[in-house]
């Protein structure tokens, strides 16, 4: 497989005007194409930080991020950032507006898409008649409308309720296998990790470097709410928390 | 269909609302009777607080005199280009503001100073600067609407979810398109909000620039009445602008209904 973005000794300094934190320090990750990784980690540590910079949102304080030619990044927020003010069709056409990409074919991709995701009769809504499963796909959707090659993923699901947390991590995994995506996911939820991911890495407390990486074996792997019921699940469950410095 | 419960409901509502509009209109009849009977059996004095019939005559001869409409046009006009000035000037500058924050930071204390500095006070010297006309009323109705236009839109801009921010941010949109497709159109309802105030705020200005220099408009004949002790003339201006503010505020009212669906 080949390697698509290779982060090294990445590095972060937040400045205020009373001190100075530094969020991440020496994070070194080699992404291959259509892999699916996870970071968790302490609350605060920094997990999102590097989500930022991957998606030039912030620029690092040091460290390289080399990426492979013509390598796109989408970045998907913990809130879908719906505009209530556009249909759900605008919605997804946002960025390939802003990129100036509105091309009719482009147009009927995301037509397609959500055709394919089931949101085709709520094309011309406004979002405040979706639920908040259903939102969070469109905004996936929209993210996905640009054609990145890797999807960011910061904490995507923590904003909805259990159960719909369930279906919609089940329905994301499902549309990044399909089209063939690679992502990085921040999260807290441990099983939510290990269910969707190839790879887990652990980082440590701030400054936040890797204190850890596990490939995810699971026997019989399919969709995220059969791997729950494998039977190294639990094992992983428990290494990894274990690794993971909770102080309440 | 409804059920039986749902009808008494809807029945009860409809019944309240009745109500609450003929109470509504009751005080004002009450309200016009007594005045004019008090003033018939000689209870008040009406060289100094008038009556309804005597209203309806100071008025009735203003119309006849060809000066009603005249009056009321005046600070109609005045009124509408203070207001349409005010609002694109202060949501021009409150765009300003978004853009540069550096700007934002320095124009903030004078701003302040500014919104809470009664404009009336500067009467004198716009009348000099500006001279006793049509151009000093103007002035002084920006005056007092501009700033809280500036104020109240650019706190819109301002609101904006910094997460919605992030994400225009992720698209890698230029500060013009995050303000065009973002920050403009999500601040349609503070900037609607806005024209509300703004046109209270720009009548408040015209009928202060008005008692200040005018030869015409309500602010004149109310002045001009209390100077040659027309109690009558001073009366039925204050009635007359009160009916102009009413419909000025529903005909935005019914805008800001009709644009926010």
């Amino acid at each position: 497989m080949r390697n698509i973005l290779k982060i090294e000794n990445l590095k972060k300094i937040y400045h205020t005007p009373r001190e100075e934190i530094l969020a991440v320090d020496n994070f070194s990750y080699t992404l291959q194409e259509g892999e699916f990784v996870s970071i968790v980690g302490p609350s605060g540590c920094g997990k999102s930080t590097i989500l930022s910079i991957l998606s030039d949102l912030m620029k690092p304080s040091d460290g390289t991020i080399e990426k492979e030619k013509d390598i796109k990044v989408g970045y998907m927020l913990q809130q879908d950032c719906l505009f209530d003010f556009r249909t759900i069709l605008d919605n997804c056409l946002l960025g390939l507006e802003i990129e100036h990409e509105l091309t009719e074919e482009n147009k009927q991709y995301v037509i397609h898409l959500l055709e394919t995701y089931g949101l085709k009769d709520f094309m011309y809504q406004y979002p405040e008649n979706l639920s908040g499963g259903m939102r969070q796909r469109v905004a996936l959707i929209r993210t996905l409308a640009t054609k990145p090659d890797i999807l960011l993923l910061d904490e995507p699901f923590s904003a909805l309720d259990y159960q719909t947390r369930l279906a919609v991590s089940d329905d994301v995994y499902q549309i990044l296998k399909k089209e063939k995506k690679s992502a990085i996911m921040v999260t807290h939820d441990l099983a939510e990790a290990i269910s969707m991911s190839d790879k887990v890495i652990v980082l440590s407390a701030r400054p936040s470097c890797i204190k850890k990486i596990y490939d995810i074996e699971l026997t019989n792997r399919s969709n995220p709410i059969e791997n729950r019921k494998t039977k190294e699940f639990p094992i992983y469950y428990d290494l990894i928390w274990k690794d993971i410095d909770f102080h309440v | 269909m409804y059920s039986e419960e749902h009808k008494i409901y809807l029945k009860k509502r409809r019944k309240i609302r009745i109500w609450v509009r003929i109470t509504q209109i009751l005080i004002l009849v009450i309200f016009l009777i007594g005045w004019q009977l008090l003033a018939d059996y000689g209870l008040i004095n009406t060289f100094i607080f008038s009556s309804p019939k005597k209203v309806w005559n100071t008025i009735m001869s203003l119309y006849h005199a060809n000066n009603l409409f005249h009056h009321v046009w005046v600070t109609t006009y005045e009124t509408l280009i203070s207001f349409t000035l005010a609002t694109l000037i202060g949501c021009f500058i409150a765009t300003i503001l978004w853009w540069n924050s550096f700007i934002a930071r320095v124009a903030d204390p004078y701003l302040t100073i500014l919104n809470s500095l009664p404009k009336v006070a500067l009467g004198p010297i716009i009348i000099i600067w500006g001279g006793a006309g049509i151009r000093s009323i103007i002035i002084m109705a920006l005056l007092v609407s501009i700033i809280i236009t500036i104020i109240n839109v650019s706190q819109g801009f301002i609101a904006t979810d910094p997460n919605k921010l992030k994400l225009m941010k992720s698209f890698h949109a230029t500060k013009a398109q995050t303000f065009f497709k973002l920050i403009l159109p999500n601040s349609y309802r503070t900037i609607i909000g806005a024209l509300k105030i703004n046109i209270s705020m720009s009548l408040i200005g015209v009928i202060m620039g008005e008692f200040l220099v005018s030869k015409e408009g309500l602010g004149y004949l109310i002045i001009y009445g209390s100077q040659v002790f027309n109690l009558n003339l001073v009366i039925s201006g204050i009635i007359l602008l009160a009916i102009l503010s009413a419909c000025m505020y529903y005909i935005i009212f019914y805008i800001e209904k009709r644009l926010t669906k």
